[in-house]
């Protein structure tokens, strides 16, 4: 049996402005900047950090945990090195199961909506290369539209990312600076000057055709709502009659 | 046939009467002892008449009763065998006694001279350790109270007998005074039984196992297939030379080795010994049944059969209640025990003539062979009419065999821990599930959590039909007794070879040999929550949770692969440990590559955790 280890959560009731870091690095003891980065939001008061692959190592994502989280949260902070220019495996299954419909998006789906979403990113190679002169063909921006749509569909706002490229070959100096400044944005949100300048959310409206037809919503739901019930039943029961099974049949 | 030995000869008897009755009396539900039994009868002086040499054949063929006690001591550690030190001698105290003292007392009011009265009474109160200990192996019931109960008693008869034949010389002593030994002999024949057991025990402890050792390392198992054979007709010979049953010593010799590595080896290699030359013991009564004496007084010998089990039957009862067994585990226990046994044909004998006269020792021997006869067919009886009603009666708990045809698309065999899981996953799904368990207990539990499980033991065919083997898609094996899941998945694949067997492994061994039945998914038992425990120590040094879980997916591999390459050469000790000590230090070997890969590009150090990553994580404990 697991137990969550990878919340931390330093609580001060005064600051409302509710922060939830969702830092996502399958092998943190390769890191150099995002593990400095992560020390930092943790030792921010109010921020709720989530390591997800301390949280999740097998990938098997609390969803209702993971939803109440964000429910109280008005900023979402994407805290990750960037892998194959996307997000690491399980940062992506967070969004799959976490963002579901009816609750994220879709009819009914507006727990997110109004909330800001930040992306603080690391790349390896250095700035130059992502140019279409170099070995990553693009600006860097060109990879950032799955992020930005993602936080539109929800109803969210995608503030200005912050980014560290070069995160391999950047001098310690480089890093520890970056670091500040991160920190240092985490304590003054939303306090941010640009904050003023950025519009509120796009609307996505999606029209009704592209929609699943409503009755199989109502079946899957009631389905799931039955197969978690049974599920929780069988389980309580099952504790139970562990403990009357101890001396199970075993001695041969 | 003059020009055949008489080896040839008898062989093609023996071999052909078992062959052709046996089969037949398994098909007619009759069980594999009456077949034998009959098949001895047939060709026995009243039957064909093609073999009169009984005793022989019988004193030869005790051995595989001799066999039967080693595999039993193996399957039974010291420190069971203490646990049982309280039924052993109290329960097998009161039953030889109380039965000894009530066929005593009838038979000295019957007008016996008492000295027959009372070796008739102390021969009589035994039963038949070969046809008890079959049946109960052959139901699975070895392991219930009623099993270990009858088990402990009929060890402590083996004891018993010793004291019993000890005693008939005094007896004859009582009128001819010749045969008497003095006290420095007494004194002699008991340190010599002190010395004989002590030296079992010792040479057991000390001398077998490397014996062993040095002879698997030869690598030629019919050498060891010998040794163990050596290894039990030497100490039967031991035993016999200071005048103690055999059947104990091999005894006490298999539970000396129940903790060995070779344990299972030498279970696989007496096992054929045992069982033919027990069909041999069996079909030797058969032939050892004197007709002659029973159509000569028929009456006096039916009242002699009948009236011996009743009283032992009353008896037996009683303890039985006494004991506190289940009311539905008292009848065949009960029978078990009351029927004779085959040491009484050794005590009736040894008597001599001055204790019992020629007749009566026939009739006796007579009463107990068709006691042995009848009590198999009793059972039957039983079977058909009494225990169905048991498990019928209202209030009780209801634990009649599965008898409705099922038909869900998964069946699972055994709701222990691990069948418990499965089970409940399944049912989770909700999906519909059979389950069969033949532990009472279990399911009486389950069910009263709600449950569906059925009462029922997975290695009968004719349940695993009745529970749906036949339409099921998948099989799931989770009994804990190795046997008995080897022995379903040999069903399985012969008669419902539709379904896919999913089995749980109990060791390394177990999941080769369910491999050499082709089962594909099988699961170690403990592997997977071991690889858990593993993860949590490298959490607790402080790894990240996801490294913790890919090094251990990485050696579950590993390990996969390996137990692949160890599996041809499982039947070999010594090419199994190089196979694996290779594999291990080849997977070191491996992972250190990599470790010196990863810090080469990390340009950190990889053991243990840098300054830096020790105050990310006390930062975390904040």
């Amino acid at each position: 049996m697991r137990y969550v280890r990878g919340m931390t959560t330093t609580t001060s009731p005064a600051d409302s402005a509710g922060i939830y870091v969702l830092a996502a690095h399958p092998h943190w003891r390769d890191s150099r900047v995002n593990r400095q980065l992560l020390a930092a939001a943790r030792a921010v008061p109010g921020v709720e950090v989530n390591d997800l692959y301390g949280s999740y190592p097998d990938f098997s994502i609390d969803v209702e945990a993971e939803q109440a989280r964000l429910a109280k949260a008005s900023l979402v902070v994407l805290l990750h090195p960037i892998q194959w220019y996307s997000a690491p495996p399980l940062q992506k299954l967070w969004f799959d199961d976490v963002l579901s419909y009816g609750w994220a998006y879709g009819r009914g789906g507006t727990a997110l909506q109004g909330k800001d979403c930040w992306l603080v990113a690391t790349t390896g190679g250095p700035e130059a290369s992502y140019h279409p002169q170099s070995y990553n063909r693009y600006f860097f921006d060109a990879f950032l539209p799955p992020y930005e749509q993602t936080a539109a569909l929800c109803g969210m706002r995608f503030l200005p990312p912050l980014l560290f490229h070069g995160a391999r070959s950047a001098s310690d100096a480089e890093v520890a600076a970056h670091v500040d400044i991160f920190a240092q944005r985490l304590g003054s949100y939303p306090q941010w000057p640009e904050l003023e300048e950025l519009d509120v959310c796009v609307a996505c409206p999606v029209p009704e055709t592209d929609r699943p037809a409503e009755s199989d919503d109502l079946d899957k739901a009631a389905s799931a709502a039955f197969y978690s019930a049974t599920a929780r039943g069988l389980a309580s029961m099952s504790a139970a009659n562990e403990e009357n099974n101890n001396s199970e049949k075993g001695a041969a | 046939m003059e020009h055949a030995p008489a080896w040839l000869t008898s062989s093609l008897i023996y071999l052909g009467a078992a062959v052709l009755v046996v089969p037949l009396s398994k098909a007619l539900g009759l069980g594999s002892i009456i077949g034998y039994l009959v098949a001895g009868i047939a060709i026995g002086p009243w039957g064909l008449g093609l073999v009169s040499s009984v005793e022989e054949v019988l004193h030869f063929a005790e051995f595989g009763v001799v066999l039967m006690l080693f595999l039993v001591g193996l399957e039974l550690e010291p420190k069971r065998l203490w646990n049982l030190r309280r039924p052993i001698f109290g329960w097998g105290t009161a039953q030889v006694l109380s039965c000894a003292a009530v066929l005593f007392a009838v038979g000295w009011a019957a007008g016996a001279e008492w000295r027959v009265a009372l070796v008739a009474a102390l021969g009589l109160a035994l039963s038949s350790t070969a046809i008890a200990l079959q049946v109960f192996g052959e139901r699975n019931l070895l392991r219930t109270p009623s099993g270990q109960a009858g088990f402990s008693i009929l060890l402590f008869q083996d004891v018993a007998a010793i004291p019993i034949l000890a005693l008939l010389p005094l007896l004859a002593g009582a009128t001819a005074a010749e045969q008497s030994l003095s006290g420095l002999d007494r004194t002699l024949e008991g340190l010599k039984i002190v010395g004989v057991i002590a030296g079992i025990i010792l040479g057991g402890r000390l001398a077998l196992r490397p014996l062993l050792r040095w002879i698997a390392r030869s690598e030629t198992p019919e050498i060891f297939t010998a040794t163990a054979l050596l290894l039990v007709v030497a100490i039967a010979a031991l035993m016999q030379f200071v005048g103690l049953s055999m059947a104990l010593g091999a005894f006490l010799a298999g539970v000396l080795l129940a903790e060995s590595e070779y344990r299972r080896e030498l279970e696989t290699d007496i096992e054929p010994f045992k069982g033919l030359l027990l069909g041999l013991f069996f079909i030797a009564v058969g032939m050892s049944i004197n007709f002659g004496v029973l159509i000569a007084s028929p009456w006096l010998m039916a009242m002699l059969v009948v009236g011996f089990m009743a009283v032992k039957l009353a008896v037996i009862y009683a303890l039985a209640k006494a004991m506190g067994l289940a009311y539905q585990e008292r009848p065949v226990f009960t029978l078990l025990l009351a029927q004779g046994g085959e040491f009484a044909f050794v005590v009736f004998q040894a008597a001599g003539p001055d204790v019992l006269p020629p007749e009566i020792t026939s009739l006796l021997i007579g009463a107990v062979a068709l006691s042995m006869l009848l009590s198999p067919l009793l059972l039957v009886l039983l079977d058909k009419f009494v225990l169905p009603r048991y498990s019928r009666g209202n209030g009780g708990p209801q634990l009649e065999e599965i008898s409705e045809q099922q038909d869900a698309k998964v069946l699972i065999c055994g709701f222990g821990r691990y069948g418990q899981i499965v089970g409940r996953m399944l049912m989770s799904q909700g999906l519909r599930v059979t389950v069969l368990d033949h532990d009472a207990d279990t399911v009486e539990g389950l069910r009263q959590f709600g449950f569906r499980v059925f009462y029922g033991d997975a290695t009968r065919l004719d349940l695993l039909r009745t529970a749906g083997a036949g339409t099921a898609k998948a099989i799931v094996v989770a009994v804990d007794d190795i046997e008995q899941s080897l022995e379903i998945v040999d069903l399985v694949k012969e008669h419902f070879p539709q379904a896919r067997i999913i089995a749980r492994a109990r060791n390394v061994n177990h999941l080769f040999q369910l491999r050499d039945r082709g089962v594909t998914e099988v699961e170690r038992e403990v592997f997977e929550s071991s690889l858990r425990s593993a993860r949590s120590a490298l959490e607790a040094l402080g790894w990240p949770a996801h490294e913790a879980r890919e090094t251990a997916l990485r050696f579950r591999r590993r390990n996969i692969l390996l137990s692949d390459e160890m599996y041809p050469h499982y039947k070999d000790r010594a090419k199994l440990i190089a196979a694996s000590k290779a594999g291990r230090q080849q997977f070191q070997e491996q992972m250190a590559r990599e470790r010196e890969e990863r810090q080469r590009r990390s340009g950190r150090g990889w053991d243990g955790l840098g300054d830096e990553e020790h105050r990310v994580k006390e930062e975390a404990d904040a």
